[in-house]
C-alpha cells in the first residue's frame, strides 16, 4: 500500500510576514471543541455556514481551463468606502512561526459547510528589530483561529476597497479541490489529509502575499483578521473565490468592451506592460501544458517499470543458473523501487507546479482587472469632461435667455462638473501611479516565486538521484557475484 | 529522412557488439567486423571487413559491401544445411527498422510552426540522436551475427560464408518475393505444428528432457521481459524529450542554468545505455533461445524419424519385404540422430555458458553506467542549485 504522500508546500520568500500552518491529525470526536475556542460562532459541525449565493455547482469552475471568456455574470461588488490610501513602506520585520491544529470535521456535515468550515490556527510572531514607531499589533506573539470562509471574507473586503484604485489584491484560494488541472495523481481522489494540506498551503501563500503588500498590511481589516480573537462571521457575499474574481474581472472587461473605449494611451509603459502580461499568460499556459505532459509521461514510465520488474522476476525464476537467477531477482527489486521513485517524482512535480500555476493564473487575472479599472477610470474622467463641456454650452445659451434661476443652476452645475473633472484626473493619475508601483512589485515577486519552486523541483531531482545511487550500488555486487 | 554515414571504428565503445557475445576468442586466423555503414532511404549498406591468415582467401585483408538481405541469405543457407542440423545456428540479425524514428521526425516537421526555432532545433537534435542510436544498434546486430559464425569451429569453414566475406560483387540475393514468403509462412505453420508433436515425445535422455522443459519456459519469459524492457525504455526516452521541452518553457520564467540542460542529456544517455545493456541483451537471447529450441526440435524430429525407421524395419523383417531398404533408412536415421545428439549436447552447454557470461557482463556494465550517470547528474543538479541559491 502506498504511503500517504503529503504534497510539498511552497514556501514563498519571506521578507515581512511568515505564517505557516502545521496540522495535527483530525480528532475523531465530532463534538469536542478545544478549550480555547472563543469564537462566538461555534465551530461545531452542525453550524450552517452560508457563504455564497451561488446556486451553481461549486465544482463547476474547477474543471474548466481558466479562461477569461467566461460568460457568467455576477454583480460586481459594491464600491465600499474608498479611502485615499497613501502607501507606506513598512519597516516592520516579522519572523515566521508556525503552529496549527485543525478542528474536527464531522463526516455528516453537508459538503458545502464542510468545505468552508475548515478551521485553522494561526500562530503569529511579530518581531520588530528596527523598533519603529509603527506599532501595528498589540502583542508580539499570539494565536488565533480562523475558518476558511474568514479568509475569503477578508479577501472580498480588500478587493472591494483596493482593486479599483489599482492595487493588485492577491486572489483568494480556490474553494474547490481540483484546481486548474485535470491531472489526477494517484488512483484515488485526494484523501482528507492531502486536501487539508493543499488548502492549508494555499491559504498560507494567500496570506503571505497579502501581508507582504505594504498598504494591505496596514489595512484595519487585515490587522483585525490577524489579531482579533473573535471575528464576525462572514456574511454571505458574492465573488469570494478566485473564480468569483474571474467573474468580476470578466464583467469589468465586458463593460469596458461594451463602452468601446478607445483609450488614447499616452503612456507607452502601459501598452508595453499589457503586452507583457498577455505574453506571460501564454507562457503560463505553455508551462501548464508541459507540466501535465511531464507528469503524464512519468506516470507511464512508472507503470512500464513496474511491469518490467515483474517480468524480470519471472525470468529470474526460470533461469536455471543459481547465481544469475538471484541477480535477476535482485534486478527486479531494484526496478520496483525505481518505479516507486518515479511515482513520487510525478506526484511532487504535479503539486509543486500546479499550485504555482494556479496562483499565477489568478494573479494575472487580478492584474488585468486593475488595468481594466484604470481604463474605466480614464473613461469616467473623459465622460466628466464631456459633461462639463455640455454644461458650459448650456450655460452659454442661458446667458441670452432671460432666466436668472436657471443660469445660476447652470453655473453651479459647471462648478460641480469642474470638480468632477479634476477629481477624475486625479483619480486617473493616482491609479496609474499605483499600478506602476504594483506591477514593479509583482514582477520582482514573480521571479522570486518561480525561483523557489524551481529550487524545490531541483531538490526533488537531487533526492531521486541519491536514491538511484543507493539502489544500484546495492545491486552491483550481486551482478558481479554471477559466476 | 536523414541519410547517415556511420563509421563504427573508433566510435562509442558501448555499442561494441561483442558485449552481447562473450566467448569469442580474438582468433587471428579469422576476424570479421563491420567497419562502416551507410544509411540511405530504405537501404543500409554494411562494409564487412575481414582479416584472415587462412589459405582459403586470396588476400589477408579485404572488404565487401553487403545489405541486410544477403545476411539473411547466409543465415538461411545454414538453416537449410543438413550438416549443421546439430548446431545452434546463430540467429539472423533483425531487419533495420527506422520507421518509428522516421515517423517521429516527420511529426516534428509537421509541428514546426507551433514552436520556436530554438525549440524545434533542440527537438530535432534529440530525434536525430535517436535515429543514430538505432542505426548503431542495427550495425551491432549484424556484426555480432558474423562474429558468431566466425567463432564457430565448423560454420567458420562454410563455403557460403567465405563467398559472403570475399566476393566483391553483389550476391544477387534478392528479398523473397510474395510466393516465397507465402511458402515460408506455410513452412513455419507446419514446423510449429510438427514441433508440438515432436516435443510431446518423451526423451529418454534426461539432459535433453530437462533442456526441452527449461528452454520452453525460458524462451517465453525472455520474450515477455524483452517486450516489457522495450516499452519501459521507450517511455523513458519519451520522458526525456518531455523534460527537455519543459526546461525550455521554464527558461522564460527563470534563467535556469545550462547545467540543468546537461542533466537532461545525461538522462538521455541513461535511457540509451539501458537500451544497449538490457533491452538488446534480452532481444538477443530471445533469438538465441529460439535457435536453441530449433535445435531441440531438429533433434526431436530426428529421434521420431529414427523411432519410426526402427518400427518400419521391424515390420519389414516381419513381412520379409524391402528389408534392405528399411535397414538402410534405419541406419541413416540412426546416424543423423546420433550426430545431432552429440553436437547438440555441447552446443546447449555452450549456450548456457555464453548466456550466463553475457548476462553477467551486461548487468555489471548496466549497474556501473547507471551509477556513473546518477553521480554525474547529482553533481550537476547540486551545482545548479548552488548557483540558483547563490544569487538572491
Amino acid at each position: 500500500s502506498r504511503k500517504q504522500l503529503v504534497p510539498p508546500s511552497v514556501d514563498l520568500p519571506r521578507f515581512l510576514f511568515r505564517l505557516c500552518f502545521q496540522l495535527s491529525p483530525t480528532s475523531p470526536e465530532p463534538a469536542s471543541l478545544p478549550a480555547e475556542d472563543i469564537s462566538t460562532n461555534s465551530n461545531g459541525p452542525k453550524q450552517e455556514i452560508l457563504l455564497d449565493d451561488d446556486q451553481e455547482d461549486l465544482f463547476a469552475e474547477a474543471t474548466e481551463e481558466v479562461s477569461l471568456d467566461s460568460p457568467e455574470r455576477e454583480p460586481i461588488l459594491s464600491d465600499g468606502p474608498s479611502p485615499a490610501i497613501t502607501p507606506v513602506t513598512p519597516t516592520v520585520i516579522i519572523t515566521p512561526r508556525v503552529d496549527a491544529s485543525m478542528f474536527d470535521r464531522s463526516p455528516d456535515e453537508d459538503e458545502e459547510a464542510e468545505e468552508n468550515g475548515d478551521t485553522f490556527d494561526l500562530q503569529i510572531m511579530v518581531s520588530d528589530p528596527e523598533k519603529t514607531s509603527l506599532n501595528l499589533f498589540n502583542r508580539n506573539e499570539f494565536t488565533v483561529k480562523r475558518r476558511f470562509s474568514d479568509f475569503l471574507g477578508l479577501h472580498s473586503k480588500l478587493a472591494s476597497k483596493y482593486l479599483h484604485i489599482g492595487y493588485i489584491v492577491p486572489p483568494a484560494p480556490e474553494k474547490s479541490i481540483v484546481g486548474m488541472t485535470k491531472v489526477k495523481v494517484g488512483k484515488e481522489d485526494l484523501s482528507s489529509a492531502e486536501f487539508v494540506e493543499k488548502r492549508r498551503s494555499a491559504l498560507e501563500r494567500y496570506l503571505m502575499r497579502t501581508v507582504n503588500h505594504p498598504a494591505l498590511l496596514k489595512d484595519p481589516d487585515v490587522i483585525q483578521f490577524l489579531e482579533s480573537t473573535e471575528l464576525p462571521r462572514a456574511v454571505s457575499t458574492q465573488a469570494l473565490s478566485g473564480a468569483g474574481i474571474l467573474r468580476m474581472v470578466n464583467k469589468a472587461a465586458e463593460a469596458v468592451n461594451k463602452m468601446t473605449i478607445k483609450m488614447n494611451e499616452s503612456d507607452a509603459w502601459f501598452e508595453e506592460k499589457q503586452q507583457q502580461f498577455e505574453n506571460l499568460d501564454v507562457q503560463l499556459r505553455k508551462l501548464h501544458a508541459s507540466v501535465e505532459s511531464l507528469v503524464c509521461h512519468r506516470k507511464e514510465l512508472s507503470v512500464n517499470t513496474a511491469s518490467f520488474a515483474k517480468s524480470a522476476a519471472m525470468l529470474g525464476n526460470s533461469e536455471d543458473h543459481t547465481a544469475l537467477s538471484r541477480a535477476l531477482s535482485q534486478l527486479a527489486e531494484v526496478e520496483e523501487k525505481i518505479d516507486q521513485l518515479h511515482q513520487e517524482q510525478a506526484y511532487a512535480d504535479f503539486y509543486l507546479f500546479s499550485e504555482l500555476l494556479g496562483d499565477y493564473v489568478r494573479l494575472i487575472t487580478a492584474v488585468k482587472g486593475v488595468f481594466d479599472h484604470r481604463m474605466k477610470t480614464w473613461s469616467k474622467w473623459q465622460d466628466a469632461q464631456v459633461m462639463l463641456q455640455r454644461k458650459r454650452e448650456a450655460e452659454a445659451k442661458l446667458q441670452y435667455a432671460n432666466k436668472p434661476d436657471k443660469l445660476q443652476q447652470a453655473k453651479e452645475e459647471i462648478k460641480e462638473w469642474e470638480a468632477k473633472v479634476q477629481q477624475g484626473e486625479r483619480d486617473f493619475e493616482q491609479i496609474s501611479k499605483n499600478i506602476r508601483r504594483e506591477v514593479g512589485r509583482f514582477e520582482k515577486q514573480r521571479v522570486k516565486d518561480f525561483k523557489v519552486v524551481i529550487i524545490k523541483y531541483l531538490e526533488s531531482l537531487v533526492h531521486t538521484q541519491q536514491q538511484l545511487i543507493k539502489y544500484w550500488e546495492a545491486f552491483l555486487p550481486e551482478a558481479k557475484a554471477i559466476a | 529522412p536523414p541519410s547517415l554515414h556511420h563509421k563504427t571504428s573508433g566510435s562509442s565503445k558501448e555499442s561494441h557488439p561483442r558485449a552481447v557475445n562473450v566467448d569469442l576468442q580474438t582468433d587471428a586466423t579469422l576476424q570479421v567486423d563491420i567497419s562502416d555503414a551507410l544509411s540511405e532511404r530504405d537501404k543500409v549498406k554494411f562494409t564487412v571487413h575481414t582479416k584472415s591468415t587462412l589459405p582459403n582467401f586470396k588476400q589477408n585483408e579485404f572488404s565487401v559491401v553487403r545489405q541486410h538481405e544477403e545476411f539473411i541469405w547466409l543465415h538461411d543457407s545454414f538453416v537449410e544445411n543438413e550438416e549443421y542440423a546439430g548446431f545452434i545456428i546463430p540467429p539472423a540479425p533483425p531487419r533495420p527498422d527506422f520507421d518509428a524514428s522516421r515517423e517521429k521526425l516527420q511529426k516534428l516537421g509537421e509541428g514546426e510552426g507551433s514552436m520556436t526555432k530554438e525549440e524545434f532545433t533542440k527537438m530535432k537534435q534529440e530525434l536525430e540522436a535517436e535515429y543514430l542510436a538505432i542505426f548503431k544498434k542495427t550495425v551491432a546486430m549484424h556484426e555480432v551475427f558474423l562474429c558468431r559464425v566466425a567463432a564457430h569451429p565448423v560454420l567458420r569453414k562454410d563455403l557460403n560464408f567465405h563467398v559472403f566475406l570475399e566476393y566483391n560483387q553483389d550476391l544477387s540475393v534478392r528479398g523473397k518475393n510474395k510466393k516465397e514468403k507465402l511458402e515460408d509462412f506455410f513452412k513455419n505453420v507446419v514446423k510449429s505444428a510438427d514441433g508440438v508433436i515432436v516435443s510431446g515425445v518423451k526423451d529418454v535422455d534426461d539432459f535433453f528432457e530437462h533442456e526441452k522443459t527449461f528452454l520452453l519456459e525460458y524462451h517465453n519469459r525472455v520474450k515477455d521481459a524483452s517486450a516489457k524492457s522495450d516499452r519501459m525504455i521507450r517511455s523513458h526516452k519519451t520522458l526525456c524529450l518531455m523534460e527537455t521541452f519543459f526546461l525550455f518553457v521554464c527558461r522564460f520564467f527563470l534563467k535556469v542554468s545550462e547545467l540543468f540542460e546537461k542533466t537532461r542529456k545525461i538522462e538521455a544517455r541513461v535511457a540509451a545505455d539501458e537500451d544497449l545493456k538490457l533491452a538488446d541483451l534480452l532481444k538477443y537471447y530471445l533469438r538465441e533461445s529460439q535457435a536453441a529450441k530449433d535445435l531441440l526440435y531438429r533433434r526431436g524430429r530426428a529421434l521420431v524419424d529414427y523411432e519410426n525407421a526402427n518400427k518400419a524395419l521391424d515390420k519389414a523383417r516381419a513381412k520379409n519385404k524391402d528389408v534392405l531398404q528399411a535397414e538402410t533408412t534405419q541406419q541413416v536415421c540412426c546416424q543423423k540422430f546420433e550426430k545431432i545428439s552429440e553436437s547438440a549436447k555441447q552446443e546447449l552447454i555452450d549456450f548456457k555458458t555464453r548466456r550466463v557470461a553475457a548476462f553477467r557482463k551486461n548487468l555489471v556494465e548496466l549497474a556501473e553506467l547507471e551509477l556513473k550517470h546518477a553521480k554525474g547528474n547529482l553533481q550537476l543538479l547540486q551545482s545548479c542549485l548552488a548557483v540558483l541559491k547563490g544569487d538572491t
